[in-house]
């Protein structure tokens, strides 16, 4: 239980960071409060578009599922099953992947560290570590649905 | 368990207050004057209503609020418009009207002043494309780009004398700011912002020299076939 709680707090963490840089995307915030300058030129630059959309509205999306997969975890009918914990790893991953890309392309290709991105990918880090560590210590017992 | 719930409605709130803080910021900023300045703005600042590029008869007019330290002006200027005006500006069908709308970038005002101060000598829209294209150099360091701005001018054949000048006398403090005033009582609140014949362009972060085609496609359809 212990481990899908600190899952919940950090995907709501890591949604109010995505929804912050996808509010400046779309133009609702006019300023990132990033200090160096590099958020805006991370965000204006090609690759904080994906597929038409703006990465971070990736990031919104994608924390939101693991939240809620989180939460519903919690419920007491779902707390001695598996596949909250094994949705959550699948989702972990998959963040976790998407954020050494974007990490990748900040630092190999554009050269410029957006601060609330790296926050966001430490955030990911986290959850997906956390996720991974349930995932091997579920007892084989509960696997039952 | 209910004290996990608190927490998590704790971080929800504390975000949402910041997060509204931040967009509200963005907008103090915008209107923020020089530090320790009282701009003093004169009729001459008031009637002017920016550099235009295209002809007067172009039946298609666009006004541009932007700011030249802002990431997505640079990318719009730099990606976007050289498609615009070869297709449209230099064809006749539209007319660019630039106006200035200095956010809270370190740099807004200062590169503000550069472009006035260029096209002070009839040379503004040679300024506009140098510090947008140059934008990534200067408007990420914490330098202050006045000298970067300098060689800009220098490069396009100001004169220097005159451009120092006039960046040390910031004359057209006032223009800048009437033309902010006049932006935010407009409605924006971002760059770079478009009004298209005098109706704000939706979706301001994607616009792209396609749309203005289609939209200049569209408002000129029926004049033709008169």
């Amino acid at each position: 239980m212990r481990r899908r709680q600190t899952i919940a707090l950090l995907a709501l963490v890591g949604f109010c960071i995505a929804l912050y840089l996808w509010l400046y995307k779309i133009g609702i915030i006019g300023t990132l409060q990033c200090g160096s300058g590099s958020c805006e030129l991370v965000q204006a630059s090609r690759y904080g578009v994906l597929l038409g959309v703006p990465v971070a509205f990736y990031g919104v999306i994608g924390y939101a599922l693991i939240f809620a997969v989180a939460i519903i975890g919690l419920q007491p009918a779902q707390l001695e099953r598996r596949w909250p914990t094994l949705t959550l790893a699948a989702l972990a991953a998959g963040g976790f992947l998407f954020t050494i890309y974007l990490t990748a392309i900040e630092l190999f290709v554009l050269h410029a560290i957006c601060r609330w991105c790296v926050g966001s990918a430490a955030v990911m880090t986290v959850i997906a570590a956390v996720s991974v560590s349930a995932l091997f210590s579920f007892p084989a017992t509960r696997t039952g649905p | 368990m209910t004290r996990f719930y608190l927490l998590l409605l704790l971080v929800a709130v504390v975000a949402g207050v910041l997060i509204w803080k931040g967009s509200r910021g963005g907008s103090q900023d915008a209107a923020a004057t020089p530090a320790g300045s009282t701009v003093v703005v004169t009729a001459a600042d008031s009637a002017f209503k920016g550099y235009v590029l295209g002809a007067e008869t172009a039946p298609v007019e666009v006004v541009e609020y932007a700011d030249f330290q802002c990431p997505h002006c640079g990318e719009f200027a730099n990606v976007q418009f050289p498609t615009i005006k070869e297709q449209l500006i230099n064809t006749g069908r539209l007319r660019w009207r630039f106006r200035d709308y200095p956010l809270g970038f370190p740099w807004s005002r200062v590169s503000a002043f550069a472009g006035q101060c260029a096209g002070e000598q009839g040379k503004f829209w040679e300024m506009e494309e140098m510090l947008f294209q140059r934008q990534s150099d200067w408007g990420a360091s914490n330098r202050n780009p006045a000298a970067t701005f300098r060689e800009l001018a220098r490069g396009i054949g100001v004169d220097l004398d005159k451009y120092n000048a006039c960046m040390d006398s910031q004359r057209y403090a006032g223009r800048i700011e009437v033309s902010h005033e006049e932006g935010a009582a407009r409605g924006v609140t971002g760059t770079p912002t478009f009004f298209v014949n005098g109706r704000e362009l939706d979706g301001r972060r994607y616009a792209n020299s396609d749309a203005f085609k289609s939209l200049v496609d569209s408002l000129t359809a029926g004049q033709g076939r008169r």
